[in-house]
């Protein structure tokens, strides 16, 4: 009846697992008593929830990725605690639990905060930086939220129902086959996978389509924002590389399900084809996370330094050139793996080609600032932090591309020092430039000033303290994923790593507090003008936070840096002669009830309970086929209801201070 | 890439395509059934052959027209180095891996 | 694409504008969609011919393919991909029951296929050479049975549309499904090209 849901699922078999689970129990319970008492469910589901605005999918987005962010950074931390302590010990995690702390940590890190945090800021900005009403496909878009969250919620029910995966985040076989790992852990990896790779590639197909089918007219793609460029390159990666990654999951799941043997040791399995295929995905994937934190740097320099981004053709031509080399270069992910000297070669000499375009895009932007009136605020640190330390994270990088340097520190914590240090100064400081750059022009306000900076330092210090370490330790010869270890000479090392995770957690902290602090004193932060860092481009056109139709007349682009160009002409801010009616989609419930249908569907499958699985792909199908046969779903917003809207925006000395949180 | 136009309202072009695939469906098959050439040969026709007909079948039934002017063939030259780049690329590591492990 | 214009009979040029615009987005995200599919069927012909020779001492494809069947199989697709031909060139010139009729002919050689592959597959597991025997079983059932899926939803998709042609007529949402229906008909032909050139057909040389 149940499958192999049993009693035994829930976790008392160890007080710190209990622990978390309780933790995420109560949080949850709390969060929906919180919502009740507030009395608002209504408001939520109305406004938020089946809404298909893509600046609400977004903040959605967003939030999502900041709250994985939370459940990511305490299983980082209690990974740092239990090597600062296991010396010649078992420290305080037992091997089991430990090793479901590490795949969890990068799988939700990688799959539900990065890939939400930069899906979230394009949903924001990228239609408004392109002089768009809406995304292509509304409703799709909220089908990848959702289809997002399920993935997510998948992670997070395993903390409380049965066990994650042991096998790393990118469970490889044999280990990850039913023979060495028969629990639901490696099961519970890959419905959460398939459900959010799938709602991936939907939304690459829907920025694709977006950005180049509904450009305001007069924009060339040569005109479009560097922002908007990254998403258009990020959104091709997506579209050809997250298949990959399906295949790869879809066939091992078919080995445990069905007793397939594509990856077994025996009956003519191979588990090489998994790594290959896994890293066609996982190579581009890394260019997926950086190409949109990339984009947020060229925005956040051309505005804070006051001037045009010097280069603005060859960054395109990197994030292309970038974008298209990151396909072919997969196999130096495995250089270890046994391919003849011929393919190592290649790809040794193909791989750190892809620094040309990166340090292009790096002279770019110094000689952006270079005579430039730099402003150094927040998102302006998070960028010159990155610069500094992606510098090193890219040397190193260039280093493990050198298959004979590559092959004495395969999987040390080298590689684990090295790929921190492209995620979080390279992405993760990125989205949160990005975060601090536009959360005015999503809720009117700006984020409060001081804690950014604290939030910034703690962050940069915290980083360089808990992975220049694990550089040094690489080189000590350091594995990877060690729960416990005897030489001694290692533990100081991991102490100061420890302390770094303790600085980052002050980061992660001060951020929070920003938050707090500055939703509190929002009437001293609000943007009157809706413009309140002297933008440049399109984006920053609209109000803050922007009418549901975001242009209540479609802008004509006559060059880079639109809204500069109307700023210098006069034309900015001046109401149109006339108002036309505006077609916008009608928000939908069946975005919600296709995620949470995936979501039953998959939890069914990873424990086999099968009337529950038919009943979510029941749901599944229903939810689709509700909206594909319908032609229109859309409503007329009156020409004189707009320009009520817009007169309210243009005049209004100080606008409404947006809606709270 | 809006292939549809009202220039196709004919059955012409699926009657050629038909007739051509045919050509090509049975020159394969019956290269195959015969075994008139050694295989290394019968590769290369199968191959040829295979990439002739997916050709037909874009031009005829899916009617994309690769006019030099026009953007769909950018988009479908760059579509189709990524798709050799990826097949190409994963059959080599692929085969060259299966050679050393198995 | 400006063709199937939607002008008459849906409210003014704002609305009609938001619709042409809409019909313009579907096909284009179509295209897209198609490529993404088309990469999981290169990645699946990739592992395929990878396997190909991963018997276990299981049966080979000598023993398993069988020519006629595989040519069969293609004429099938081969005249529903021309049917559909001639059931677009009826939803060009307006004419419902043309298209109804045509579509119907579609459907039965699609019908046809997915008969021959499940009769086949179900005969290959009952005798012991089922997707758990080998890899080579595991990769060629895989890629078939993701292809007859494909083919599967195509042919519900047939139906479904078939009824709307019958209730609604052609009026232009209709139309641009169908030819998005089109599109992928046409595109699983062209990946059974693949999949009898490199699977089927270097089997029995």
């Amino acid at each position: 009846m149940l499958g192999k849901l049993t009693i035994d699922a829930l976790p008392f078999y160890s007080g710190i697992a209990m622990t978390g689970a309780l933790i995420s129990v109560l949080g949850l319970l709390g969060a929906v008593a919180l919502i009740t008492w507030l009395g608002q469910w209504r408001y939520l589901w109305t406004e938020w929830l089946r809404s298909l605005d893509h600046k609400k999918i977004g903040v959605m987005y967003v939030t999502l990725a900041l709250i994985m962010l939370v459940r990511g950074f305490v299983d980082a931390l209690m990974m740092r605690t239990q090597q600062a302590v296991a010396l010649d010990s078992h420290g305080y995690l037992p091997p089991d639990h430990f090793d479901q702390i590490f795949t969890s940590h990068a799988t939700i890190m990688i799959f539900f905060v990065a890939m939400p945090f930069l899906v979230g800021l394009f949903n924001v900005i990228v239609p408004q930086q392109i002089g768009a009403r809406d995304m292509a496909f509304p409703f799709m878009n909220s089908v990848s939220l959702w289809l997002t969250a399920a993935g997510a919620a998948l992670v997070m029910v395993s903390l409380v129902i049965g066990k994650f995966s042991t096998a790393g985040w990118n469970a490889y076989p044999p280990y990850s086959e039913a023979q060495l790992s028969p629990g639901v852990g490696v099961d519970y990896w890959i419905w959460a996978i398939l459900v959010s790779s799938v709602g991936s590639i939907l939304t690459g197909l829907n920025f694709l389509v977006t950005i180049i089918k509904r450009r305001a007219p007069g924009m060339r793609l040569m005109m479009m924002p560097q922002f908007t460029w990254a998403a258009l390159c990020t959104s091709v990666l997506i579209v050809f590389a997250f298949p990959a990654l399906t295949v790869a999951a879809a066939l091992l799941g078919l080995d445990r399900y069905l007793g397939m043997h594509f990856f077994t040791n025996g009956d003519g399995g191979n588990l090489t084809n998994y790594i290959e295929l896994f890293w066609i995905w996982g190579h581009p994937e890394v260019y997926i996370l950086i190409l949109p934190a990339f984009g947020v740097y060229s925005e956040v320099v051309a505005t804070f330094s006051g001037r045009r981004l010097f280069g603005y053709e060859s960054l395109v031509y990197s994030t292309a050139a970038i974008a298209v080399l990151s396909l072919g270069v997969c196999l130096h992910h495995f250089f270890t793996l046994g391919a003849g000297s011929d393919v190592n070669a290649f790809f040794g000499r193909m791989a750190p080609l892809i620094a040309v375009p990166t340090g292009v895009t790096i002279f770019d932007w110094l000689l952006t600032m270079y005579r430039g009136r730099v402003r150094l605020s927040v998102p302006m640190l998070f960028t010159l932090g990155f610069i500094v330390t992606f510098v090193i994270g890219g040397m190193t990088g260039v280093l493990l591309t050198l298959a004979p340097a590559g092959r004495p520190m395969h999987d040390t914590t080298f590689l684990v020092a090295h790929f921190h240090n492209m995620m979080i100064p390279g992405a993760l400081f990125g989205y949160l430039a990005g975060y601090q750059y536009w959360f005015p022009k999503a809720f009117g306000f700006r984020l409060d000033d001081k804690w950014g900076r604290r939030a910034f330092w703690a962050w940069i210090i915290g980083f360089y303290l808990a992975f220049v370490p694990l550089y040094i330790l690489g080189f000590m010869g350091m594995p990877q994923r060690l729960e416990r270890y005897d030489v001694a000479g290692w533990q100081p090392y991991l102490i100061v790593a420890e302390l770094g995770a303790v600085f980052i957690l002050c980061g992660v902290v001060f951020l929070a507090v920003q938050l707090a602090v500055s939703i509190r004193g929002r009437a001293g932060l609000v943007v009157s003008t809706g413009d309140p860092w002297n933008g440049r481009t399109l984006e920053w056109a609209t109000a803050s936070p922007p009418a549901v139709y975001n242009f209540a007349v479609v802008p004509h682009v006559h060059g880079i840096d639109a809204w500069w160009d109307m700023k210098q002409a006069g034309t900015a801010g001046r109401a149109p002669a006339r108002f036309r009616d505006i077609i916008m989609s009608d928000d939908s419930s069946a975005g919600v009830a296709l995620g949470a249908m995936a979501f039953v569907f998959a939890f069914a499958m990873v424990w086999q309970i099968w009337w529950l699985a038919a009943i979510g792909g029941i749901g599944v199908s229903g939810a689709v086929l509700s909206r594909a046969f319908r032609d229109r779903d859309e409503h007329r917003i009156p020409a004189s209801q707009v320009e009520a809207t817009e007169h309210r925006h243009l005049t209004a000395a100080v606008p409404t201070s947006g809606t709270p949180t | 890439m809006a292939p549809q136009r009202r220039t196709n309202v004919t059955p012409k072009p699926y009657l050629i395509g038909v007739v051509l695939a045919l050509v090509l469906t049975v020159i394969p098959f019956g290269v195959v059934a015969s075994r008139a050439l050694p295989p290394k040969q019968i590769f290369v026709v199968i191959g040829a052959a295979a990439i002739v007909q997916i050709v037909v079948h874009l031009r005829f039934f899916l009617h994309l027209e690769l006019k030099p002017s026009s953007p769909n063939q950018r988009i479908a030259l760059c579509f189709a180095v990524v798709l050799l780049m990826l097949a190409g690329g994963t059959l080599w590591i692929m085969f060259n891996l299966h050679d050393r492990t198995m | 694409m400006t063709d199937g214009a939607v002008t008459a009979g849906i409210g003014d040029q704002i609305e009609a504008e938001a619709a042409n615009r809409a019909i313009d987005e579907r096909a284009y995200g179509f295209w897209i969609y198609l490529m993404s599919d088309a990469i999981i069927f290169a990645l699946l012909l990739a592992t395929f011919a990878v396997m190909s020779h991963s018997t276990a001492d299981g049966p080979s494809s000598h023993a398993l393919f069988r020519l006629s069947h595989a040519f069969a199989k293609t004429m099938l697709l081969l005249a529903s991909s021309t049917t559909f031909g001639f059931a677009s060139v009826a939803i060009a010139a307006e004419q419902c029951r043309r298209t109804l009729a045509w579509l119907s002919v579609t459907f039965l050689f699609g019908l046809g296929f997915i008969a021959m592959e499940i009769s086949e597959f179900h005969a290959m597991a009952v005798a012991g050479a089922g997707p758990w025997r080998s890899g080579f079983l595991s990769a060629l059932f895989t890629l078939n049975g993701t292809y007859g899926a494909h083919v599967s939803v195509g042919l519900i998709l047939i139906v479904v549309l078939g009824c709307e042609v019958a209730r609604r007529g052609l009026n232009p949402f209709v139309v641009s499904r169908l030819r998005r229906l089109g599109l992928f008909w046409h595109f699983l032909d062209i990946v059974w090209i693949a999949i009898f050139s490199i699977v089927y057909l270097p089997g029995l040389i």
